[in-house]
């Protein structure tokens, strides 16, 4: 029998591993891309919305910014289980997370745009612009400089959150991670193998993030 | 078909234990905050000190602890540190050993930030009126710095506060750790969900009341 070295046991569970970063990233990417357009919806709303509709958002932020996302993804998994609603781990886990991310992409959404200053939005209402027009050519482009930082961390914090959907059973890098230890016992090696994996994940995201902020850093006011 | 009958008297029965667990959440979370931030401070120190291989050792840290998931940390430590030989902590102090090092970076940065924006005339001051290096730092840039750096030190609490969910994965027997086997034994999962949000939620906008109050009561008007 071949010598088990952790070279050979990586090798072995390259594909185990290989489709927990493909799970991982399609969650990631859902979760990121959902919760982008619905907190730009959300922080709009918070701004220029009818009254009691940003007061809905409001509620629905700050309630989930209060509690913990395993707390959310468990809620989600046994509760729809509970009413019949079959549906995989995987999607109980991208609604959680979307969920908890899109109250805190809003509150991005309105703080930048809120922090445009009240002159530029006279101005375009000055030379005449519609609502939408100030938005799509004044107000936006400048908020988009002050979410970029934030929303990068957001994205980060929700690869990492993808972590936790190991405890509902979906197998994403680190149960995927876990099951080859399962089989190993190798503790250390694959974990510091998963911890690489996520840190060059995580790291090209902030990269791709400084490199969107030095293509927006134009806009200066 | 969407009919669910509520019976409250499982979270009722459960109740002593619930707020144990609650309370053994916020006790984690604190205790990760202090250590955390003892290692922030040394770590801010060693940033700006003008040893080049100390910062970019103290930058690697930082840097791996933000980019790696807590979860993954968690089970490193829990699992990976008897395999090393070091079987001194139980799950409750291998829980809050990692959720401290993981503080300690994101208060790393804090405090680094807090240091950048002390006025640089304090220092000078501080050096007109004969105080030694020590006695600078201790008496000059360290209270200023805290005052200055307290609304993100509460917001810190917070989020440790929600981290300490994760202890409920090496079932250290914290609130959703407990909120689960309520689900699990008795099947009043919306029961034991809302209540374990619930608490949540009440005792993060708590803990950022208290907070407020100590930020008004210390902060630096600028």
């Amino acid at each position: 029998m071949a010598e088990r070295t952790f070279w050979t046991e990586l090798w072995n569970a390259k594909w185990a591993l290989l489709d927990g970063i493909a799970i991982t990233t399609e969650l990631s990417a859902y979760v990121v891309v959902a919760s982008t357009i619905l907190g730009l919806l959300g922080g709009l709303v918070l701004v220029y919305g009818w009254r009691p509709a940003a007061l809905l958002v409001r509620l629905y932020v700050d309630v989930m910014r209060g509690i913990p996302v395993l707390v959310l993804i468990l809620f989600w998994y046994y509760g729809l289980a509970l009413f019949k609603i079959n549906i995989p781990a995987f999607w109980a886990g991208v609604i959680a997370l979307a969920g908890f991310a899109t109250a805190h992409m809003s509150e991005i959404v309105r703080g930048a745009i809120q922090s445009v200053p009240a002159g530029q939005s006279e101005a375009a209402k000055a030379i005449g612009l519609r609502f939408w027009q100030r938005l799509r050519y004044v107000i936006l482009p400048q908020a988009t400089r002050r979410v970029l930082p934030p929303w990068v961390n957001t994205a980060v914090e929700m690869v990492k959150a993808t972590t936790l959907l190991s405890i509902i059973g979906v197998v994403e890098l680190l149960l995927a991670t876990q099951q080859t230890i399962a089989r190993n016992y190798m503790v250390i090696q694959f974990y510091l193998a998963a911890t690489l994996l996520y840190f060059i994940l995580n790291f090209a995201i902030s990269r791709l993030g400084a490199l969107l902020e030095r293509r927006f850093a134009y806009m200066r006011y | 078909m969407l009919a669910y009958n509520f019976n409250w008297d499982v979270i009722w029965r459960q109740w002593p234990t619930i707020v144990e667990a609650l309370l053994l959440g916020i006790g984690l979370a604190v205790a990760s905050l202090v250590i955390g931030c003892i290692i922030g401070i040394l770590c801010a120190f060693g940033r700006v000190s003008r040893h080049k291989w100390l910062d970019w050792t103290i930058w690697s840290y930082v840097e791996f602890i933000r980019n790696t998931p807590l979860l993954l940390l968690i089970f490193f430590v829990y699992f990976g540190l008897p395999q090393m030989g070091i079987r001194a902590f139980d799950k409750i102090e291998s829980f809050i050993l990692t959720l401290s090092l993981y503080a300690g970076a994101y208060m790393c940065e804090v405090f680094r930030a807090g240091l950048a924006s002390i006025p640089n005339q304090y220092v000078e001051a501080a050096k007109a009126i004969g105080l030694r290096p020590w006695q600078r730092q201790l008496y000059v840039v360290l209270p200023v710095m805290f005052r200055i750096t307290l609304p993100s030190i509460s917001n810190t609490l917070i989020s440790l506060f929600k981290d300490t969910s994760l202890a409920a994965a090496i079932a250290v027997p914290e609130l959703t750790f407990t909120a689960r086997q309520i689900n699990a034994n008795t099947f009043r999962v919306m029961e034991a969900w809302l209540s374990a949000s619930a608490l949540y939620l009440a005792t993060s906008y708590a803990i950022a009341w208290v907070l407020r109050l100590v930020e008004r009561r210390y902060s630096v008007i600028r």
